[in-house]
């Protein structure tokens, strides 16, 4: 029962993981995109269309990662070179993706899905509490490497210092000869892919079909957890597994019948993230010590 | 060889008139791209009577012709879609031209959708608690309740900005989702029409709870509404100090701290106004063209509010013609759905393409494009 409970709060986190991490890396370039709704449904409906007409989940991820680039790539193309403003944009991307991939799924609704099977080491995995973390689903271990992988690049690698630099201040890292633009760019297609990972993880993973608007607003509460998490992998990974224990919560409540309207249990992971946000954002000098400089700013560099 | 974009001296006048119209264009090219991938999308290329790849393409480019028609034309063909464009226009102008304001001051609204929502259920107090109560001042009492709610409800992000420095667009928007699930148990419960056998529905309002038409048609009189808040918005940042602070906040936030302006105030000024317009918009919805609380009282006009708001270059009047556009994307979405059996988010999808080309065209106003053949030293500016 309780190891049930565990696995499917480690389930609901991982589309969390996946898109919050994505968007810290953008929003460390200096960044703000507010698309990550519309790319993670267009990741769900590609990913869900390729895996369904191939008969192959693997390529429906891949499917569904080129789709998150694309979206993104529409997006860097809009305000990193025509730098139109990030959050109107965000909101566009959102708007366009939840209607393209109505449009695209439309197809789609009410076909079966085929879901990915949980790795399994016979023996290892019988094991209490440890063997439930050798028995979870490829993607979700891929969750975690990217995570641990961002960590690492972000505060080891050369690469990554380039890439803070460029979201606290572009004025000092274009003066010191990096591109601004190209590494913003960069950042906004892992961005992309991320998201995409997240909308392939929902339609074939955690219920195997598609829906119209399956993302429900997770995308908006993966933007929340990286400021839940300061801008720091770490803390944004124990935000997603709090906001998969809530949203699994609430589900269980609502199996239970507990006398509450289902209404206000499904509104719970909503208002958690405004409280959540509320008691994050009290604390300053916490926010202000990791948030990128430039965040949401155009440049536009002058000749 | 690269093009760059290089900064104009000024703005161009002309650049900002010929935006909209260049991203309507562009919109219009996207959306031919997607009719015609759509139509390539559901034809058998392998079967011969389909006309295989050039014959599916034709086809294509023949319901593109005809998605034209039912998108934009057809709409106003008849005097009975030209009403129902109205009152289509009508709550989306509405939440723009609140919403204009907001992002003038760089504030960033948008939830409003939710707001809509909570004025729809304050407004609705009166009718479904009072059912009786037909008096000349019901109708009055239910706008002013709406407008009420759509500002207590704009008050929550706005407040906690100011108060914790939350950010206010994730605020706003996840309090767009606690609204529509609150609206979905009243309808569904306590607020449910006993006698409306099992709908989710209100009891239907009547006599003096709805909203009167105006000359013998389906057009309401919150039409007047919307000329009433434009010309009020469009005095506010014309003649007024407020609407000069909230320029200057906008444009130049340091600036505006210096002459003394307040930048908490104007947030919750901004928010404040927009919140009563959507509240209002969200109570006109149900005291007019719905006539009663149901589950769901818009279908995103909230988030398209935003859209016109930009379209309309942030300016009341300029709202009021990209609100009607919209307003036809709406109409054209069900022609598309009934004469193509495209998907109703055919209108979500035009409306997104639309918002980028607009806001990539907007860059030609203070930027013009420079083909570049040599390489120049470079130097660094930040705009924001």
């Amino acid at each position: 029962m309780l190891e049930g409970i565990l696995l499917t709060i480690i389930t609901a986190a991982t589309p969390l993981l996946f898109a919050s991490i994505g968007e810290l890396v953008t929003e460390r370039s200096g960044v703000l995109n507010l698309g990550v709704e519309g790319m993670m449904a267009m990741g769900a409906v590609i990913g869900f269309a390729v895996a369904h007409s191939t008969g192959n989940i693997a390529l429906g991820v891949v499917g569904a990662i080129l789709a998150g680039m694309a979206m993104a790539a529409l997006f860097g193309v809009v305000t990193l070179i025509f730098v139109a403003n990030q959050v109107a944009s965000g909101l566009a991307l959102t708007l366009f993706g939840l209607g393209l991939s109505g449009l695209i799924g439309d197809a789609f609704v009410g076909v079966p899905g085929a879901g990915l099977a949980r790795v399994s080491i016979p023996g290892l995995s019988e094991l209490p509490v440890v063997g439930l973390l050798l028995r979870l689903d490829p993607l979700t271990y891929l969750a975690v490497a990217i995570t641990t992988a961002v960590s690492w690049f972000l505060f080891r690698m050369r690469g990554g210092l380039i890439l803070r630099a460029v979201g606290d201040s572009h004025v000092s890292a274009h003066a010191l000869g990096y591109s601004v633009i190209r590494v913003r760019f960069m950042a906004v297609l892992f961005g992309g892919a991320c998201s995409g990972l997240a909308g392939a993880y929902l339609s074939l993973v955690y219920t195997p079909q598609w829906t119209q608007a399956m993302t429900a607003g997770r995308g908006w509460i993966a933007l929340a957890l990286v400021v839940f998490g300061t801008w720091l992998p770490g803390r944004v990974a124990i935000g997603a597994l709090l906001f998969g224990g809530v949203s699994i919560l609430q589900l269980h409540a609502q199996a239970l019948g507990v006398g509450v309207p289902s209404q206000f249990l499904s509104a719970l992971p909503y208002l958690t993230t405004v409280i959540v946000l509320v008691i994050i954002s009290r604390n300053r000098a916490l926010v202000r010590a990791n948030t990128p400089a430039a965040l949401g700013q155009s440049f536009v560099p002058d000749r | 060889m690269r093009v760059e974009l290089v900064r104009r001296g000024e703005r161009s006048a002309a650049m900002a008139y010929l935006s909209p119209l260049l991203a309507l264009l562009l919109t219009l090219i996207g959306g031919a791209l997607i009719v015609i991938v759509w139509r390539l999308s559901t034809v058998d290329l392998s079967n011969p009577a389909s006309g295989g790849f050039f014959g599916a393409l034709q086809q294509g480019f023949v319901d593109y012709g005809r998605f034209l028609y039912v998108f934009f034309i057809e709409p106003l063909t008849e005097l009975w879609s030209l009403e129902e464009l109205v009152a289509k226009a009508t709550p989306i102008i509405l939440v723009a031209i609140g919403l204009s304001l907001c992002y003038l001051s760089n504030t960033w609204n948008i939830g409003a959708e939710g707001q809509i929502a909570v004025g729809a259920i304050t407004g609705s107090f009166l009718p479904i608690f009072f059912p009786d109560w037909h008096g000349p001042f019901m109708l009055p009492a239910m706008l002013i309740l709406g407008m009420l709610g759509g500002m207590a409800y704009a008050a929550i992000p706005a407040l906690l900005k100011i108060r914790f420095g939350t950010n206010e667009i994730l605020t706003s928007l996840m309090l767009v989702y606690v609204a529509q699930l609150f609206l979905d148990y009243l309808a569904r419960g306590p607020w449910r029409n006993p006698e409306g056998h099992n709908f989710p529905d209100s009891r239907a309002f009547d006599g003096g709870q709805v909203l009167p038409t105006l000359f013998d048609t389906n057009i309401r009189i919150s039409l007047i509404f919307v000329f009433i808040a434009a010309f009020a918005a469009w005095f506010l940042m014309r003649w007024t100090k407020m609407g000069f602070q909230i320029k200057v906040l906008g444009q130049a936030p340091r600036a505006g701290a210096f002459a003394g302006f307040s930048q908490n105030r104007m947030v919750l000024m901004t928010f404040l106004i927009s919140g009563a317009l959507a509240g209002l918009a969200g109570i006109c919805e149900v005291a007019g063209p719905v006539g009663q609380l149901r589950t769901s009282v818009s279908p995103g006009y909230g988030f398209t509010a935003i859209i016109v708001a930009f379209l309309g270059r942030l300016n009341p009047i300029g709202a009021i013609f990209a609100g009607f556009l919209l307003a036809l994307s709406y109409l054209g979405g069900e022609g598309a759905q009934i004469a193509l059996g495209m998907s109703d988010q055919t209108t979500r999808v035009f409306q997104g393409m639309l918002l980028f080309f607009v806001l990539a065209c907007d860059s030609f106003i203070f930027y013009r494009l420079q083909i570049v053949r040599t390489p120049t030293l470079q130097t660094g500016t930040v705009t924001s």
